[in-house]
């Protein structure tokens, strides 16, 4: 991190209601810890990027090409007619203001220009400029400038301040999706070597190595085969992980923090030990070796390059269906985009749980299956044997994460599985959750360090709401779905709300899972915290397997 | 300064129409300039739609605001999460007709101890929905006006409108309604810093010429005398193509209907295109079964791609060492 980020108090003096001179008369200060760093160029080399070259936003020359205004005019222009999204979006806000206070940039930083509608307007005002009648003819009178340098920089400072969350479009009345316009503002950057290397570098990386973190193949296996082990000493059960295992079912994929972080890392135990104790016929993939896609925070195209792997190793290993992990964004490009650009699956067969016999119709183009689906459908189903009591030490609450919320609509399956594996599940106020949920603060590729202080002002209506449920219930454990959540919230946490960790949905079902061959003295969960009902037994000298009985009743 | 300019072009454009009607220019308000801005409007708006649909919908990218359909022991939220495209029209019938999403609003309040309450805020939604019926009951009352015989459910609709039967003649509840939840609206606009804000000369404009249209209308209904057989020869003449502008319809009538032309006119190169463009809002229009039906791109480009056997040739002394199984030894 650049500098300490400022006390929450002093992150606290914001006002929300702006005043001072019109929004056209300002500029953004690039202060530290508001904006993130440029990309390296050898990562956007590696990618074919336009314009590479080591720059930084508070650099007098950014470097631009000399035609750089006509690049993104033309790009603009391009996308207009690719976009139907972007057209209506550009023409038909009437600047109601219901979007204003619902981004959490703006609720964390009072900056008018985080206000959805004003955001969009930094894009609108030079669309208006050269697609419109009013705009050509009395510009600024009509809300018209010109693109110049000033209107560039604010592009870059502001659509690096929206987390493509879309909570603003839930509000909209017209639908007016502020993710999208993010997105298509991006792209035109792009165009012109404007990015940033938290996205840039995870994409060549991912590219290359087919992950994110770079993980190369041998470590790969490492990590997995260490994790297999961790389990092992925590459950005494010895799990075999199967990797590039041709003729396999199921090819599993997972965001590859989910084997490399902490906590991603005990949701990642959580997985081995349902499929070792349901005797899932499946595999890992070295090379789709990430579900998650930073493309989708730079440009279809760079999405779409990403997410090519995915079918093309389903169909190499010879599956039949796929499952993925416990992510956010990478749901958003599983559902709403994967089909769409690397189908169709028809290689692959419709998914059906082999243990429930379940078919997954909703799935039944793209193949692909949501872990929580598909293990809310096994408790339904009777198929797992829990015992919640071995959460009890926990006091649990559930951060639903944008992209499967709003992108998906996956609200229920998490909370069907929370409700079976924990005793203590408790919601946060209905206006923080599902469909509004609020964001982490650090999503579509804003996590990194440099930005903290921007993250913690985006993540302060989260942490808000978790802060009151901790107050109120005594909640411990902020439960999600997401590897960027689970990476960001955990700082934000700290930050906010310290007494309160991070951990996956996953994790939880393994701690309640009572695993067939588990060893008869396995007391703890999978971080090592010791079980609340064992405690007790040793102090009452009951024997632990009563309490296994009575706890299967409960479950 | 951007309320003043819109204020004062409205006000220019009632005075201009005042003192021009009672001229030789009368055939100009009452016959060329409403043909002008008809056919301003419907050009305009069919152009604006037309340019909207050629674009194409790349991605289906619904905002999912409810429970998706999965596993059939989940209750589906058919009308906030559809899945199928009748379900979908569902959605924007809540959506157009009620305003489904607006009807979510709150308000975040930051307090002083450092948290962020949020209490409901249904007053844009009823402002907004109360101007948008009475402009609808308004536009289709005045039908009486462009139509001989006059059809039974306007009839209905000026009887139900006129319920209360108080005044004479008669107060229409839809006059007091849509002046008072514009002027909520524009009020709303000044007075809450964030949308005066984010205010636009645009946006106070269409405010004051639906006021003046709805005033001058008013004025013209309750309290200065109009000829209504004068007011219906011009709307008549102008629908079946046998225009006259008699000057019994008065300088307030010919206001009333310039200001209404400069509405028209104005429309299509405005933010009221909301009107047509909600409807093409890829948010709200399609169904959320992304993963059950392939939605097509037409233009789904090609990229570069990085292959299997271009990550195992790199990686092939470590992948062997580590034990992989691999496609070339």
């Amino acid at each position: 991190m650049s500098e300490k980020p400022p006390s929450p108090k002093e992150l606290l003096q914001i006002r929300h209601d702006p005043a001072g001179p019109d929004w056209m008369d300002t500029k953004p200060v690039f202060r530290p810890g508001t904006w993130c760093y440029g990309a390296v160029p050898k990562h956007a080399e590696y990618l074919g990027l336009p314009n590479p070259r080591k720059w930084q936003a508070t650099d007098e020359d950014w470097g631009l090409p000399p035609d750089w205004r006509e690049r993104i005019l033309e790009g603009l222009n391009d996308r207009l007619k690719r976009f139907r999204s972007l057209f209506v979006f550009m023409d038909i806000c009437v600047r109601c203001g219901a979007c204003a206070d619902k981004c959490h940039y703006f609720l964390g930083s009072g900056d008018p220009k985080n206000m959805p509608v004003l955001r969009a307007e930094l894009m609108r005002s030079v669309y208006r400029r050269h697609h419109t009648l009013g705009g050509k003819l009395f510009g600024r009178a009509a809300g018209a400038r010109d693109l110049d340098l000033d209107v560039l920089k604010e592009w870059f400072y502001y659509f690096y301040q929206c987390t493509e969350c879309r909570r603003c479009s839930v509000f909209c009345p017209y639908g007016i999706d502020t993710a999208e316009i993010t997105m298509m503002a991006r792209e035109l950057l792009n165009l012109v070597g404007i990015n940033i290397n938290w996205i840039v570098e995870p994409a060549s990386n991912c590219f290359r190595t087919g992950n994110h973190l770079g993980v190369l193949p041998h470590t790969f296996k490492d990590n997995v085969e260490f994790a297999a082990s961790d389990l092992e000493d925590n459950t005494g059960v010895h799990v075999d992980v199967p990797i590039n295992r041709k003729g396999a079912e199921i090819l599993f994929v997972v965001p590859s923090a989910d084997y490399f972080a902490d906590p991603h890392y005990y949701t990642f135990l959580g997985y081995l030990a349902l499929f070792h104790e349901i005797g899932l016929d499946y595999t890992f993939s070295s090379f789709a070796s990430e579900g998650g896609n930073f493309g989708l925070f730079h440009s279809n195209e760079m999405m779409k390059r990403l997410n090519h792997k995915i079918y093309a190793e389903a169909r190499r290993l010879g599956v039949r269906w796929i499952l993925g992990g416990e992510c956010g964004h990478m749901w958003r490009v599983a559902h709403q985009y994967m089909a769409t650009m690397n189908g169709p699956a028809d290689f692959l067969e419709v998914p059906r749980s082999p243990l429930t016999g379940t078919v997954f119709e909703n799935a039944r183009s793209t193949k692909m299956v949501h872990i929580c689906e598909f293990t809310a459908d096994l408790i339904h189903h009777g198929k797992l044997k829990l015992d919640p009591r071995r959460n009890d030490h926990l006091r649990v609450t559930f951060h639903d994460s944008c992209n499967p919320a709003r992108a998906m609509g996956l609200l229920e399956e998490p909370r069907h599985i929370l409700r079976a594996v924990c005793n203590h599940f408790y919601e946060m106020p209905e206006n923080t959750i599902r469909e509004q949920t609020f964001c982490c603060g650090s999503g579509s590729g804003l996590g990194t360090d440099e930005n903290m202080e921007m993250r913690l002002r985006g993540g302060f209506p989260r942490a808000n709401a978790v802060r009151h449920v901790h107050e109120k219930h005594g909640v411990n454990r902020l439960a999600c779905i997401c590897a960027i959540d689970k990476a960001t919230l955990t700082p934000l946490m700290e930050y906010w709300v310290p007494e309160v960790n991070v951990g996956g949905v996953h994790e939880l079902v393994a701690n309640a899972l009572v695993l067939k061959d588990e060893k008869e003295d396995r007391d703890s969960d999978l971080r090592g915290e010791k079980w609340l009902h064992m405690k007790d037994d040793e102090e009452t000298g009951r024997k632990p397997s009563q309490d296994l009985m009575e706890g299967m009743d409960h479950a | 300064m951007k309320i003043l300019v819109s204020l004062v072009l409205v006000v220019a454009a009632v005075f201009l129409a005042l003192v021009l009607a009672g001229t030789g220019l009368r055939p100009l308000f009452g016959v060329a300039l409403p043909y002008l801005a008809f056919a301003t409007f419907l050009i305009g708006l069919a152009w604006r739609v037309v340019r909207w649909a050629r674009s194409p919908v790349p991605f289906r990218i619904p905002t999912t605001c409810g429970q998706q359909k999965s596993l059939a022991f989940l209750p589906h939220s058919r009308l906030d999460n559809p899945f199928t495209g009748r379900q979908a029209f569902g959605r924007m019938v809540l959506e157009v007709l009620f305003f489904r999403s607006l009807f979510r609003n709150t308000t975040a309040t930051l307090t002083r101890d450092g948290r962020l309450v949020y209490g409901s805020e249904k007053w844009l939604w009823a402002a907004g929905l109360a101007f948008h019926w009475s402009l609808l009951v308004i536009v289709l009352r005045h039908l009486r006006f462009f139509l001989e015989p006059v059809p039974g459910f306007v009839e209905v609709l000026q009887d139900v409108d006129g319920f209360f039967q108080v005044w004479v003649p008669v107060l229409y509840l839809t006059d007091l309604v849509i002046v008072a939840a514009m002027t909520f609206l524009f009020l709303r606009r000044v007075l809450l810093p964030q949308v005066r804000y984010i205010s636009l000369a645009n946006d106070y404009f269409p405010l004051f010429l639906l006021l003046g249209i709805a005033l001058t209308g008013v004025l013209m209904r309750y309290f200065f005398k109009t000829d209504l057989a004068a007011v219906k020869d011009v709307a008549l003449g102008l629908v079946t193509f046998r225009p006259t502008a008699p000057e019994a319809a008065g300088s307030l009538f010919y206001t009333h209907l310039f200001l209404v032309c400069v509405l028209l006119a104005y429309f299509p190169f405005s933010k009221l295109v909301h009107v047509a463009g909600v409807f093409l809002s890829p948010t709200r229009n399609l169904a959320n079964n992304n993963r059950a039906e392939r939605h097509v791109n037409p233009w789904n480009p090609e990229v570069k791609t990085h292959s299997y056997q271009e990550y195992e040739e790199e990686f092939h002394d470590l992948m062997k060492n580590a034990g992989y199984p691999l496609e070339r030894e």
